[in-house]
């Protein structure tokens, strides 16, 4: 049992990096607490499989420390660092059976066999895999090697963490379920740390108490699902969380309030002052983002003329209503070249042709050279007010 | 152009991997096979691109019989799950490669993969080894040399699975774009309910070499004809429940082991017309809630096994001793392991379903989920109440 | 429709008929047929029926030098698998001393088998050879030429010199083709060299043993060359297997009906015993619950 500190740690591949591209882990401070279930989010090529290759030893970081509590392991191999790790396709021993499988580590360790036995039993029943036991392991479906691959790092009892590298990736969606269910399971069981590496953010924020979303070999944000869903660090966490990601506009700032997007028909979106006065202080790239889900559209259709969009309400063309089952996705073009899109229930009149739609100022969020500003909780409360005073209005 | 599958069957030693499949699709149509793995999507696929050979049946392209005819003479391309370049060609030339194949005369060759490539957003790669392209650009290299020759039939086998999940996101919406004016016919396999839906189209469920359903994406989603369609074309896993209609009451069996009575109510108003006898219902776990919408929404007590929560939405897994059910609610819900709750299943979200197929019906679903508070039983749906 | 199209594909097989029939079919046919006559010239033969086998069954030459194929087949691949696995083992994974080990080991499989006796008949010479005279410093009374045991061990060590490679090289192809997971893996798992070895190398190396092991048997069932140059199958018959006594049969009694029926026999076994390797090897798969 240990939690995990990442000191100055940074990686590069190359002999002689000189410049932040080459390295594939930027220089980064992190700390991973005992017994947490942790995810590793990011596109591929973002350093994760890097990162999590470093913890486990396989890698050595050419700078940095990595520390279990307060022992340095830069210099330790895989195998004294009791780390478990379980990769994206399922590593079994194919001459094995399944419970040779599960014994392996522990008579690796020259146990005694009463407690091999013991142990094997425990985690094949918490894994479901009893039934499976005397079968040679060659012989499974890639699920129950994926089950096999983690219960080996499950019997250990010296194990600090548990990896998993994209452990997912061969499964069948219906099974993936069942799987990521089980895993959670274990974690509230087990009280392991648990680090999970994935490109998918639902078994990210579904598995994960905290995600590390990582981007270009950086943690851009280290949150609990909740916060890099409502107020995403960077606009890389609002564009890679959520499906469909954050509407994400370029702004220009006005007396009145910001353009959204470029051009003649740029539409304006009107703002508080203090908000304006805040954004003209700063120098660089503003962006206004706001998540699909929180965009509210009136179906009904404009009485007055387009560029007249009132003060927070805008005006946009449908152009395209896609269904999901669940819900469906509206594309409004707000002109400026903006496209937002409107997540709606399952149930709602589905829009079509021009309509009015909402941005809720309490959802609003801006970002300057793609890094959130820390304006919201004065923002929120002043527009809040206006938006009352409004609604009587429209 | 339009491609037919009549009556075709596979057989492969002792095994049957396709089991007599009638399908026609359309010119220019878009169309998904969605089923697990092993369905048999990639036989058929196979059996119409004409690598294999049906042991049965036969296989029509503009009503012409191609039963027999080898992949050479046929106009077909192929995308695969893994990426798959010539590696020792440049991307343009490995765009190229299919209208050099045809003797095309070399300004045309440009001009089709310039434009081609410029619809992949690929254009500026074209110098490129394959080995130096991410794997989606790698993926978008496939697909231009499987579309810049104009094919009569286009088969993707998943190509997206080894791709990141924005990436499939992207690439998926821009394969709709691709389609829309194409002539071709597009069939496209994957093991994902979600994919299918963003694809839109048809869809075509498989299971163990058979089809269980086909049509309109949006009206096999919304009305699976079969239990065992519904359950494929759910994600999470629909809840589904032995019933038993015996009068104004309505009962579901429990679990067989467990020993339990099972949960008896009064049958609601939606389902008034419902005759006495059995039948298999189901809910999507997204029209559960955690609050009744009517007086008459079925009420289970249940306890917490677990909640996943991602950003926005939570899947609740609960059970008793009768049922577990899985419930998909937007926002967030904190819930403990084992707190003890109540989930209801509004009467009119049902999906209800005959026991076993009447004699002629092509369909075992009685009536499908209808809108808000519409009670009037879904007649799309060729129901009996 | 099918057919037409099915008729027209068996013209592409006539070629390669053609080829089987003259290659393999009619020798082999031939064979078959001297093995049932007795031949004195082209316009004088016999048929015998099964004499010749009865005969060649009952020959205790034959069975003298049967045994001595099968124990020298058996020491053959007793030393080299092993041996071959050891040095694909010792290999190194990547880097330039790939390709000079490639090098190395490929160079004895590029020599003749005659040169190949050649070479160990005069570097195992007590006056001139290297090696024998060395063992004669060291104190060894050693000659191939007249001690039985010092042939066979020549002889052995000849092959061993010749086709280990062979057996390395495919090991190592191999090793390679095992994906790096599967060492963290058991490196986490905190496997020994010796499990990893058993349990993760050995078992991937199935397939490409299992043609090392059949190459390896059928070449040496058949060693003709190594021994006929060293010493000529001496001394006495130690060193004379089952293909030097067929050609003796052959070429020096001019015996073909009995030489045919020999050969009939020679190509059973090495059948029979390839075939019951293939089976014991890929058995292990299906005997699963």
């Amino acid at each position: 049992m240990a939690a995990i500190h990442l000191n100055d740690l940074a990686h590069s591949y190359m002999a002689a990096p000189s410049e932040d591209a080459d390295y594939a882990i930027r220089r980064m401070n992190h700390v991973w607490e005992q017994g947490g279930a942790y995810a590793l989010l990011g596109p591929s090529g973002c350093g994760k499989s890097t990162l999590l290759n470093i913890i486990s030893g396989l890698l050595a970081p050419s700078e940095g420390e990595v520390r279990f509590d307060d022992r340095v392991v830069n210099q330790l191999p895989p195998e004294e660092r009791n780390i478990a790790q379980v990769f994206q396709f399922p590593v079994v021993y194919d001459t094995m059976t399944v419970y040779d499988n599960l014994a392996f580590p522990l008579r690796n360790q020259r146990q005694p066999e009463h407690k091999v036995q013991s142990r094997v039993r425990e985690i094949a029943q918490v894994l479901e895999l009893e039934s499976l036991l005397e079968r040679r392991a060659s012989n499974l479906t890639a699920d129950e090697k994926q089950k096999v691959s983690m219960g080996r790092g499950l019997v250990r009892d010296d194990v600090a963490a548990i990896l998993f590298d994209e452990p997912l990736t061969v499964i069948d969606p219906h099974l993936k379920w069942k799987l990521r269910r089980k895993l959670k399971q274990i974690h509230e069981q087990f009280n392991i740390t648990m680090v999970y590496v994935t490109h998918d953010q639902l078994e990210a924020s579904t598995f994960a108490d905290k995600i590390a979303v990582m981007y270009e070999g950086r943690i851009v944000q280290f949150g609990t699902p909740r916060e890099l869903f409502e107020d995403p660090a960077h606009t890389f966490v609002g564009y890679f969380i959520g499906s469909p990601g954050m509407n994400l506009a370029r702004i220009s700032l006005e007396a009145q309030g910001v353009r959204l997007g470029e051009g003649e028909s740029a539409p304006l979106l009107r703002l508080p002052r203090t908000l304006l006065a805040t954004f003209s202080e700063r120098n660089g790239d503003l962006k206004l983002g706001i998540r699909p889900e929180f965009v509210e559209l009136e179906a009904a259709a404009l009485e007055r003329s387009e560029s007249e969009s009132t003060e927070h309400w805008l005006s946009g063309q449908v152009t395209l209503v896609q269904d999901l089952g669940t819900y469906k996705v509206v594309d409004i073009d707000i002109g400026g070249g903006c496209v937002f899109k409107a997540r709606i229930e399952e149930d709602a009149a589905i829009p079509h042709g021009r309509v009015r739609m909402r941005l809720p100022a309490r959802w609003q969020r801006f970002y300057l050279d793609e890094h959130l500003l820390d304006v919201l909780p004065a923002s929120a409360e002043v527009t809040d007010d206006v938006v009352d005073d409004k609604g009587g209005v429209a | 152009m339009s491609l037919s599958l009549e009556a075709v069957t596979r057989r492969v030693g002792r095994e049957t991997h396709i089991d007599k499949v009638d399908l026609t699709f359309e010119p220019g149509s878009f169309n998904v096979l969605l089923g697990r793995t092993l369905s048999g999507k990639t036989s058929l696929m196979r059996l119409m691109a004409g690598l294999d050979v049906p042991s049965e049946g036969r296989i029509l392209m503009n009503g012409e019989d191609v039963t027999g005819r080898p992949v050479r003479e046929r106009n077909i391309s192929m995308v695969y799950q893994q990426f798959i370049n010539y590696p020792s060609l440049n991307v343009y030339d490995n765009i190229a490669s299919p209208l050099k194949l045809a003797r095309m005369a070399s300004d045309e060759i440009r001009r089709r993969v310039h434009e081609i490539s410029e619809m992949l957003h690929i254009e500026q790669f074209l110098k490129r080894q394959p080995s130096e392209l991410s794997g989606g650009q790698q993926q978008r290299t496939a697909m231009a040399r499987a579309l810049v020759k104009d094919a009569d039939l286009v088969l993707f086998d998943e190509p997206l699975v080894n791709l990141d999940y924005k990436l499939r996101e992207e690439l998926r919406h821009e394969m709709r774009s691709l389609f829309a004016t194409r002539n071709t016919i597009a069939v496209y396999a994957t093991t994902e309910p979600g994919e299918a839906l963003a694809l839109g189209g048809t869809t075509t469920l498989m299971h163990e070499g058979r089809v269980l359903q086909s049509g309109p994406t949006e009206s096999v989603y919304h009305h699976p004809v079969s239990v065992e369609a519904a359950r494929l074309y759910s994600e999470p896993q629909i809840n589904l429940f032995e019933a038993e209609v015996r009068g104004r009451e309505l009962s579901f069996s429990g679990a067989a082991d467990a020993g339990s009575h099972g949960s008896r109510f009064v049958l609601p108003a939606p389902l008034a017309g419902l005759e006495s006898g059995a039948y298999r219902f189901g809910i999507r776990p997204s029209h559960l809630g955690l609050a009744p919408l009517a007086d008459d929404d079925l009420e289970f007590a249940v306890n917490v096994d677990i909640a996943e929560i991602s950003g926005s939405e939570t899947f609740l897994h609960v059970s008793n001793t009768d049922h577990s059910l899985v419930l998909h609610l937007s926002g967030i819900h904190d819930f403990d392991v084992d707190d003890s709750i109540r989930v209801y299943a509004p009467a009119h979200k049902l999906f209800v379903y005959a026991e076993e197929v009447a004699e002629g019906a092509d369909s075992a679903l009685i009536r499908s989920p209808t809108r808000a508070d519409n009670i009037v039983p879904d007649t799309s749906s060729g129901g009996l109440v | 429709m099918q057919r037409t199209h099915n008729n027209r594909a068996w013209w592409l097989v006539l070629p390669v008929v053609i080829v089987v029939a003259f290659s393999a079919i009619i020798p082999m046919m031939t064979v078959v047929n001297y093995s049932v006559q007795d031949i004195f010239d082209p316009s004088t033969r016999f048929f015998v029926g099964t004499e010749w086998y009865r005969e060649i069954l009952r020959d205790e030459r034959l069975h003298d030098s049967l045994i001595r194929q099968f124990i020298y087949s058996f020491a053959v691949l007793a030393i080299e698998i092993p041996l071959g696995i050891a040095v694909a083992l010792s290999m190194p994974r990547k880097g330039a001393m790939v390709s000079l080990c490639m090098i190395l080991l490929a160079l004895p499989l590029l020599i003749p088998w005659n040169v190949v006796g050649t070479i160990w008949q005069i570097i195992g010479r007590e006056d001139i050879g290297l090696y024998g005279w060395a063992l004669g410093q060291l104190g060894i009374d050693y000659n191939y030429a007249s001690n039985p045991a010092d042939a066979w061990v020549t002889v052995l060590v000849m092959d061993v010199w010749h086709w280990t490679s062979l057996v390395a090289l495919l090991c190592y192809s191999g090793l390679r083709a095992i994906p790096d997971v599967y060492y963290q893996a058991a490196r986490i798992d905190r496997a020994s060299p010796w499990a990893v070895f058993r349990y993760i190398q050995l078992p991937k190396l199935k397939s490409v043993l299992l043609i090392g092991i059949m190459l390896r048997f059928m070449d040496s069932f058949m060693i003709y060359t190594e021994p006929f140059v060293l010493t000529g199958g001496g001394p006495g018959t130690t060193t004379t297997f089952l293909s030097q006594t067929l050609t003796q049969m052959a070429i020096g009694q001019f015996d073909l009906g009995r030489a045919a029926a020999f050969s009939l026999i020679y190509f059973l076994i090495i059948l029979l015993v390839s075939w019951l390797f293939y089976t014991a090897m890929t058995h292990q798969d299906s005997d699963d619950a």
